[in-house]
């Protein structure tokens, strides 16, 4: 054999981090032929949808909310027609002048026909089936109940069969369902993520189980449990950006076929409840947080079991 | 005992147990000099490889103290140790090559441990692979190599960083008479350069292959020092004489 190669204390005495593309082959590297990238694509999918059906419910309600805020109905329950268009137009009339209201329209017959058609059919006889007059009255402000107590007591006396409602009272159910599809929604993204950490915990330990040599060879050789739980954050953060890139690519499939499908029902309230650029925003950070969790969720796991070790 | 200053390392009333067993090292005491060559010896279940484990800090002792490089590594907090494993070599029994990695790349794996530049650690890897003999088979995986050669291997990982001690276990057991005193060469040629080197064997013609070395004879735990040399060494470099 022939002399020794001169290794000097400098180069055995470095200082350059271990890590990147040569730390990372310290472990097999399966990529999608693994579970870990499709558990992760499943779990961001289903996050993803969820997600967006929060934004789009959100969305949807307080769109709703803006356009219903500032909307009071007067309602003229009067059986004689005459009658009931005398109150209407002095109402009218008094509405119009009075400063609190930005605009009003009385609904038109034709209109209210229409509306009542699915229930009553054509051809009503107004005198068997008296319908009551609209009007469509727009406030500066808000519709509180002092506002419309104002309404009430100016109309008293032109139109004492006038009934004044505000018009998100009608929906306040529909926005209380609202809002708890909306808590869903963020509850079915919060278990969602813990279940991606629980899924990435199991991972990261069946890892550590399966290149146990390895980890052991690295820590003798004087490896840091922060060189070791590095190789490990790496390894799944690029499993975790391969299935969250997928699952990225499956949810918004489904959002699109889902809003093509809501789409298609040209109802005005399902109308408010698109994506804005924010949400879009919001849902393709959902692969990112999820890399992030992934790492986070590796990292105490390896540091937690190489605490173990000597 | 006196801790004499530049000791390798010092063990002093060492035991060790695994769990509620009784003691497979009882009271073993020696301070190891600088730039020597000690041989580890006894029969198989003596201790030897416990030992060994204890000086390449894979475990705690139950008992007793130990230090290295001048420093108490029995009370030294857990995330201060990489420091010292990157100031020794070892060579496992069973080679510990971490299988999915090039002979290259497990020979380079403690200087990237320890942060060399790739740019400089090509040459000395290359080196210390054309040293070994397996320049050749510096791409070779270790399911491809024959067991002397990932002996080689195991060797060159052991000794690329020139640690300060470079400890041994059974490093010539897989190989045949001609490769064991080659690599017996190679270690005398690393201690040359400064290393202390501990060899655990229980080749007894092996031990007359390194006449200068010193000879630490474990028997049921129980380290034999009847001068007590290897408790007390003397102030110039150890003979074998000290020991016996």
């Amino acid at each position: 054999m022939s002399e020794a190669p001169k290794v000097t204390r400098q180069v055995a005495r470095g200082f350059s981090a271990f890590g990147g593309e040569r730390a990372a082959q310290l472990l097999p590297q399966a990529r999608l032929s693994g579970p870990m990238p499709w558990v992760i694509a499943i779990m961001i999918t289903l996050t993803v949808i969820a997600a967006a059906g929060g934004l789009a419910l959100s969305n949807l309600a307080s769109g709703a909310r803006a356009e219903l805020s500032g909307g009071a109905t007067v309602q003229i329950l009067q059986a004689l027609p005459q009658e009931r268009d005398r109150q209407a137009a002095a109402a009218e009339a008094v509405l119009a002048d009075m400063p609190e209201v930005s605009g009003l329209r009385r609904v038109p017959d034709e209109e209210l026909d229409a509306l009542l058609e699915p229930w009553l059919g054509t051809g009503v006889d107004a005198d068997a089936v008296p319908i009551p007059a609209l009007i469509d009255v727009r406030l500066r402000g808000e519709a509180s109940e002092a506002e419309l107590a104002g309404l009430r007591s100016a109309l008293a006396d032109v139109a004492p069969d006038a009934r004044v409602d505000a018009q998100s009272s009608w929906l306040r159910p529909v926005f209380s369902a609202i809002s708890s599809l909306q808590w869903l929604a963020i509850a079915l993204v919060v278990l969602l993520a813990l279940t991606s950490a629980a899924a990435v915990w199991l991972a990261a330990r069946s890892q550590l189980g399966g290149n146990r040599e390895t980890i052991e060879i690295i820590h003798l050789l004087g490896g840091s449990d922060s060189q070791i739980a590095r190789i490990f954050q790496r390894s799944i953060a690029f499993d975790a950006a391969l299935g969250g890139a997928v699952g990225l690519a499956l949810g918004l499939a489904a959002i699109l076929l889902l809003g093509q499908q809501f789409s298609g029902l040209e109802s005005g309230m399902i109308d408010g409840g698109g994506l804005q650029l924010v949400d879009w925003l919001l849902i393709a950070a959902i692969p990112l947080a999820g890399v992030v969790i992934a790492m986070l969720t590796a990292r105490f796991t390896v540091l937690a079991a190489l605490r173990k070790m000597l | 005992m006196t801790d004499q200053q530049g000791d390798i390392i010092t063990f002093d009333n060492v035991g060790l147990r695994y769990g509620t067993g009784k003691e497979v090292l009882s009271d073993v005491s020696f301070t190891l000099y600088p730039g020597s060559f000690y041989f580890l010896t006894g029969a198989s279940g003596a201790g030897k490889t416990s030992l060994l484990k204890l000086l390449y800090l894979a475990q705690r002792p139950s008992r007793g103290m130990i230090r290295m490089f001048g420093t108490d590594v029995i009370t030294l907090p857990r995330n201060r140790l990489p420091g010292f494993r990157r100031r020794l070599g070892v060579v496992f029994q069973d080679f510990r090559l971490v299988p999915h990695l090039s002979a290259f790349d497990n020979v380079a794996l403690p200087l990237r441990v320890s942060g060399v530049r790739e740019s400089e650690l090509q040459k000395p890897v290359a080196d210390m692979l054309d040293w070994v003999g397996l320049s050749h088979r510096a791409e070779a995986k270790p399911a491809t190599l024959s067991g002397g050669e990932q002996q080689r291997v195991a060797i060159a990982r052991a000794v690329i960083g020139r640690p300060d001690m470079l400890v041994a276990d059974e490093p010539t057991g897989n190989v045949d008479p001609e490769m064991a005193l080659k690599l017996l060469r190679l270690f005398e040629a690393l201690n040359r350069l400064g290393t202390t080197v501990v060899v655990a064997t229980h080749d007894v013609h092996l031990l007359k292959k390194v006449p200068e070395s010193l000879i630490m004879r474990l028997d049921k735990g129980r380290l034999s020092d009847p001068t007590g040399a290897l408790r007390f060494p003397p102030r110039r470099p150890p003979r074998r004489d000290d020991a016996l």
